[in-house]
């Protein structure tokens, strides 16, 4: 037996290691990742490890004796260049061989750019890795003016963490709302006023045509309206795409990410994908790329019980996902879809309400905001399929877990 | 560096020792303490890591906050006076040795 080789040391491949070793997998593990740092979280990177809150050594997943102890090779700063399916064999950027008899991608995905001139200069950066979040952190101790392009989860949580340092800090959004169709225009509005009431400008329906600078650094942005913001840190954060090369080169089936089933396999059986790479072939309904911490751990989870040949559960985690800006916690359970009921909890102008969804009376969806009990509660009881009662649901003064109704069936 | 003793709900114990100012999640997840899930890295927003401190030194931590409150009206095992996420534990000397129990479940 060969073992399996990794490919990318973040979240989804180190869960995939670990969960392989819980499972009692003995056969050799290669955890490959081309940064070279200790497996990290990447959350707090937009905002506690800016502020200098979180250390990169709070960030490690695991400490480096974790992986002596559970005989994982972790093998990190090495890019793996090459894959051969017929011979079993991967290989790196420095010559190293590693053969496998499983392989799992968990090689993330790479932050979108920004298709203008200007954008090589100092001064301009995106937020993928440890690296770049340190690039980001030193540039905004000089900074006064900030441009964060893309109004999604990440650009926000950096506006919020530069307007908390006091830096002036200009949103510039190409579509008509915050956060795409991750939220409802709703909790979209919420947070668009939380960052105006903060003194952030937003500027949404507009793009970026040019970074302007001095010759070697930023010194603005010009916008589509022929506007020029004057900005000395420019921080791109308009989404990523799924890293498809390696699975293109293998001739996996990808779409936008690498296709996989239930099982986290791709269209070679070997070969599993998991995290931001991947994109599930169905999920409620629909194919998908789902980004999330939580996507990551659990679809590594089930590549681990696929490689021992655990095969009784497919994936069938309810999604969840959080966001942290300013003092104000957004998390969201389930995906965005079609509703019967959509139920107010709490009064938005406190700061604090969720919003739920029900289709025939199952709670589908929820959004809340400095509510984590009610987003804990809506977790379980959309993954339950629970039924609730809607007018209950919408008191605030009764337990959401009371707004259960009696003759729910699993 | 500051020690915690992790017991787990079988009795069994393992002590670690950190850098002060490393939550007790982190140590856990850091060290592969199993029992602290810790969904969400230590943001405060899921409940699954959960822990009952030790009584004489709970009261040296900073007292449970908002969030953590509603947070911990949702845990799987039951809410008990000494009950604290442990994200939001933070280590220093004043804590050193402090024994935390891991609940039998999480989720």
């Amino acid at each position: 037996m060969s073992g399996v080789v990794i490919v990318g040391a973040c979240q989804a491949g180190l869960q995939a290691a670990v969960s392989l070793r819980e499972l009692g997998y003995q056969e050799p593990i290669a955890l490959v990742g081309d940064e070279p740092h200790l497996p990290y979280q990447r959350p707090p990177l937009s905002k506690g490890f800016i502020t200098g809150q979180t250390t990169s050594e709070q960030l490690s997943l695991r400490v480096g004796s974790f992986f002596d102890d559970h005989d994982i090779d972790l093998v990190t700063g090495e890019r793996v260049t090459g894959i051969d399916r017929s011979t079993q064999r991967a290989v790196t950027a420095s010559g190293r061989e590693l053969a496998f008899d499983h392989l799992v991608l968990a090689v993330g995905a790479a932050p979108r750019t920004l298709g203008v001139r200007g954008t090589d200069v100092a001064g301009v950066h995106d937020l993928r890795g440890l690296d770049d979040a340190e690039a980001i952190a030193a540039g905004l101790k000089e900074a006064h003016d900030v441009v964060v392009l893309g109004g999604g989860f990440i650009g926000l949580e950096l506006a919020a963490t530069a307007a908390g340092l006091g830096r002036s800090v200009t949103i510039v959004e190409a579509t008509a709302g915050l956060m795409g169709r991750a939220v409802s225009p709703a909790i979209a509005a919420t947070f668009l006023a939380q960052h105006r009431a903060r003194g952030v400008d937003v500027r949404l329906g507009t793009s970026v045509v040019e970074v302007v600078h001095d010759g070697t650094r930023a010194t603005g942005v010009r916008l589509s309206d022929g506007e020029v913001v004057a900005a000395d840190l420019v921080i791109v954060g308009i989404g990523a795409s799924p890293r498809t090369e390696l699975a293109t080169g293998l001739g996996l089936d990808v779409a936008t990410g690498v296709l996989v089933d239930g099982f986290a396999r791709t269209s070679d059986c070997r070969v599993l994908a998991a995290g931001d790479c991947a994109q599930h072939r169905e999920i409620n309904g629909t194919s998908l790329c789902v980004t999330s911490v939580q996507n990551a751990i659990d679809q590594a989870v089930v590549a681990a019980r696929t490689i021992v040949g655990d095969l009784e559960s497919p994936y069938a985690a309810t999604p969840w996902f959080w966001s942290d800006q300013y003092d104000l916690k957004l998390q969201m359970a389930g995906l965005p879809q079609a509703y019967d009921h959509r139920v107010v909890r709490g009064d938005p102008a406190s700061g604090a309400f969720s919003i739920l969804y029900v289709r025939d009376d199952r709670l589908v969806w929820a959004e809340s905001v400095s509510k984590p009990g009610d987003h804990v509660l809506s977790r379980r009881l959309i993954t339950q399929g629970s039924a609730v009662d809607v007018a209950l649901a919408g008191d605030p003064s009764v337990p959401l877990r009371d707004a259960v109704l009696a003759t729910t069936t699993a | 560096m500051p020690k915690i003793v992790f017991v787990s709900s079988d009795g069994s114990e393992e002590t670690v020792a950190v850098d002060a100012g490393t939550s007790i999640m982190s140590a856990a997840q850091q060290h592969g303490i199993e029992g602290i899930v810790a969904d969400c890295g230590g943001s405060c927003s899921c409940a699954t890591c959960h822990v009952y401190v030790e009584q004489e030194l709970a009261d040296r931590f900073d007292p449970v906050g908002q969030f953590e409150d509603e947070l911990l009206d949702t845990t799987a095992c039951e809410r008990l006076c000494n009950s604290r996420l442990s994200c939001q534990l933070v280590m220093g000397d004043h804590v050193d040795g402090v024994r935390v129990e891991i609940p039998e479940s999480q989720m």
